[in-house]
């Protein structure tokens, strides 16, 4: 059901979702988080779309944060959904004037207890994360560089702000390239001394592949630009040889190493909704994507201040 | 040569583990177990991105089918049992390692043909002449199979050009033998061409999420250790109930019964893992060691008659069908002596456990399917209520629900709303389907991949299974001298002599 409450208050809302549950039958215990999404009124429906698409199996609760016509005078208004698309309920808060330059006042109240709260901005990257108010109510803060109009730049920003709890959902697109890797590393081979990373253009998640194989490896491995879809290839020079690892089509990888077969393997882009759901599986501090972004953060320096 | 992966980082948990390069090979094809549960997980498995690049799989089996025959088949029970949705990018990738030789155990030729295709797909595919054979075929034909995994050379790698040897590994399946004699024998066979690390033994239900759950609760919390002892618990119940019977596994069935069927290596392991001591290690050989050692002080209760009881389902009403009873199944002789029920009262003798007895039940056409393990704790010494308010307060208990609604469940007192002060049972619960935002995979996905990774934690090793013989034996011994298993209604939950078992100590079991 949906429950539309204009000029309204949080304890209106909190009523009002405790009424439409009981008329469901059910109680809140069951959820397992609260999800607050940061975003405008252009892009909240595909983020509650993957939202509710990551939260169907596990029921949450998703808060959506909109700010509206800060000329206005103060106004709440709330769209509450219960029992319709995902198990769990479904607030958008829509805030008017000067309402919106608080509104972790009003997300603060509606938090589930004991649950963590996780903050996702699907469409922008703020400067720091954790000082951001909506990220402060937070354990774990999710952005998104490739929303940014500068993705690199946005992920230098995020190296120098970082606090244990950040994340990024270009890293968590490199998850399946980066296990494939480690996999292919699994077998013995002579020691990586370079290698690159070829990508589309302003591609974040090529940038934090190549720093994480950097890192790894302790040798540089550099970026490419190609003709995309997203990362099309990965190679690694050895003194056996070359390992390349190409995917131009988006969907299926091919793996070469001297002396072995050509191996394939499905390696398909995934959606914000499985992007969603791998974030939401584990909310401890991710150490390995703070070491990324530091090595990024120095590769990126070097490079400014060579001549 | 480098060995360690610079690549891999204990603090990166994104990163699954991952198989390394090798070869499936599953005889048994035809059976109902590869095609609802292995083809469906192997694909799972492809789906989550788990199995290696190139990764093979071969059918063996007497058919007669090309590659493409078997691929159909396994192409017809993934998209009808996997758990996750179909994606045909995936099944084009692990199709095109889909192999199929068909033969007879007996047949030598069949063997070298196994032998020829795996040996192309390491040169094809970079399987790297790792392989793990599955062996989803009746223990009868193990003597076959393995002597001829070793007259064809397949049990034994070479050692590569860089000097390292290839695994071999093989999967079996239970029952591990039907009395303690038959399983030392089987053992034997197996242990003659495979070294008892490559000798995985698949009891599914230690692949459940809710039994590993067991060992958390237990070991990684501080509030349930001080009372899983005789100081406060008051007996066990550890239950897996059925409500089918027989079906067309009659052949298989009867001579067997509910207690090698199920006792003697579900419940029995349940059991260990909740009676056993902390260990000191979560690794394969410290777990095993504190399941032994409990399953060796596990001690039958005096007199066989009282603290046993067997039954077998007769006609009756389940679940709102008229369905026969075992006597008159197909393939039953009618005066089988096979029961369908089986309840066992048994003690641990150690210090945690004197004096606590654990009862263990397992049966076909019970009113509905669940399996559990239930810590029944003892009464407050005293109760500042009156006697009328606490009437309706039963046992404080733990249950651990393995199946359905995989979770645990807290019962205790607490005040009735209203003016009078009334004590009644109430629930405290936990879902694993709600608290997690991550699916449990199947039990046969985490096992298969175990062996791929060669994981050997959750596998019970054959010690385990011949201490679980001695326990059960004697039980079986004295069945098959005294008289028959008694009768009950199928739908009903048990004969009459397990509910006299349980009321003898003043005890019910848990309603099912």
């Amino acid at each position: 059901m949906t429950i539309d409450l204009t000029e309204t208050t949080t304890s209106a809302i909190i009523d009002a979702l405790r009424q439409a549950r009981l008329r469901l039958g059910g109680v809140a215990s069951g959820m397992v988080l609260t999800l607050v999404i940061v975003t405008d009124e252009g892009a909240q429906y595909d983020a509650v779309r993957a939202a509710s698409g990551a939260g169907r199996q596990h029921p949450c609760r998703i808060l959506v944060v909109i700010i509206r016509r800060p000329e206005h005078p103060s106004r709440l208004d709330a769209e509450i959904r219960v029992g319709e698309t995902s198990p769990g309920e479904t607030v958008l808060l829509r805030m008017y004037g000067p309402l919106g330059q608080h509104a972790d006042s009003v997300v603060a109240p509606l938090l589930l207890p004991d649950t963590p709260v996780v903050t996702w901005w699907p469409g922008m990257v703020p400067p720091i994360p954790s000082q951001d108010p909506m990220g402060a109510l937070a354990q774990r803060r999710i952005t998104d560089a490739a929303a940014a109009d500068s993705p690199r730049g946005a992920l230098v920003k995020l190296a120098a702000g970082y606090q244990p709890g950040d994340t990024d959902l270009a890293w968590t697109r490199a998850t399946p390239w980066r296990s494939l890797l480690a996999a292919t590393m699994d077998q013995p081979s002579a020691a990586v001394t370079g290698g690159t990373v070829s990508a589309e253009a302003g591609n974040p998640t090529a940038d934090l592949l190549a720093a994480w194989l950097s890192h790894g490896f302790g040798a540089e491995i550099g970026t490419e630009p190609s003709a995309g879809p997203g990362i099309t290839e990965v190679s690694f020079t050895t003194d056996d040889g070359e390992i390349l690892i190409t995917r131009p089509d988006g969907r299926v990888a091919h793996l070469r190493r001297p002396g072995q077969p050509e191996r394939r393997v499905a390696l398909h882009r995934r959606d914000t909704t499985e992007l969603l759901e791998e974030e939401l599986r584990r909310l401890d501090p991710d150490d390995v994507y703070a070491d990324v972004l530091e090595q990024l953060r120095r590769t990126q320096a070097s490079t400014v201040a060579a001549p | 040569m480098s060995t360690a992966n610079p690549l891999r980082d204990p603090r990166d948990r994104r990163i699954p583990r991952v198989a390394g390069p090798c070869v499936l090979v599953l005889f048994g094809v035809t059976g109902d177990l590869s095609r609802k549960k292995l083809m469906p997980a192997v694909y799972d498995l492809a789906n989550r991105g788990l199995l290696p690049p190139g990764f093979s799989l071969v059918g063996f089996a007497r058919r007669d089918w090309e590659h493409e025959d078997f691929a159909q088949v396994t192409h017809d029970a993934v998209k009808e049992h996997a758990r996750t949705p179909f994606n045909d990018t995936v099944w084009q990738q692990l199709a095109e390692g889909i192999r199929f030789v068909p033969g007879e155990f007996a047949d030598d030729g069949a063997f070298d043909r196994l032998a020829q295709t795996v040996a192309q797909l390491d040169a094809e595919r970079g399987t790297g002449g790792n392989y793990a054979f599955y062996l989803s075929v009746p223990p009868k034909f193990f003597p076959d199979v393995v002597a001829q995994l070793k007259r064809s050379g397949l049990s034994s790698p070479p050692a590569g050009p860089d000097g390292r040897r290839p695994w071999r590994r093989v999967v079996i399946e239970k029952p591990f033998g039907h009395d303690l004699a038959s399983a030392r024998q089987l053992n034997e066979i197996v242990n003659s061409v495979f070294g008892s690390d490559s000798v995985f033994r698949i009891d599914h239900y230690l692949g459940k999420e809710t039994v590993q759950n067991i060992l958390a609760l237990r070991f990684a919390n501080t509030m349930y250790e001080p009372i899983w002892n005789r100081g406060y618990v008051d007996h066990v119940q550890i239950t897996m109930a059925e409500d089918i019977g027989i079906g067309g596994r009659a052949g298989y069935y009867d001579g067997i019964g509910a207690a090698r069927d199920v006792i003697q290596n579900h419940l029995l392991q349940l059991m260990a893992l909740t009676a056993m001591e902390e260990p000191v290690s979560f690794d394969a050989a410290s777990l095993r060691a504190e399941k032994e050692k409990v399953l060796s002080a596990v001690r039958l209760p005096a007199d066989l008659a009282t603290g046993t009881a067997r039954g077998q389902y007769a006609a009756g009403w389940q679940g709102g069908i008229e369905v026969p009873g075992f006597l008159d199944e197909e393939g039953i002789a009618p005066d089988s002596h096979t029961e369908t029920y089986a309840a066992v009262k048994l003690g641990v003798d150690t210090r945690r456990w004197a004096g606590v007895p654990f009862y263990l039940r397992t049966g076909k056409r019970l009113p509905r399917r669940m399996s559990e393990i239930a810590l029944l704790f003892q009464r407050a010494p005293h109760l500042p209520f009156n006697a009328t308010d606490t009437k309706e307060l039963g046992h404080n208990a733990m249950v651990i629900r393995v199946q359905p609604d995989e979770g645990v469940t807290v019962r205790f007192g607490s005040k009735v709303p209203g003016s009078a002060m009334e004590v009644r049972d109430v629930n405290m619960d936990f879902a694993y389907g709600e608290s997690f935002t991550e699916n449990s995979p199947e039990a046969y996905e985490r096992l298969l991949l175990d062996v791929l990774i060669g994981d050997p934690p959750l596998f019970p090793r054959h010690q385990e299974v011949e201490l679980s013989w001695e326990v059960l034996d004697p039980v079986e011994q004295f069945w098959a001298e005294h008289g028959k298993p008694d009768q009950y209604p199928a739908g009903s939950a048990g004969p009459p002599s397990a509910e006299a078992l349980m009321a003898r100590d003043g005890r019910a079991w848990r309603r099912l």
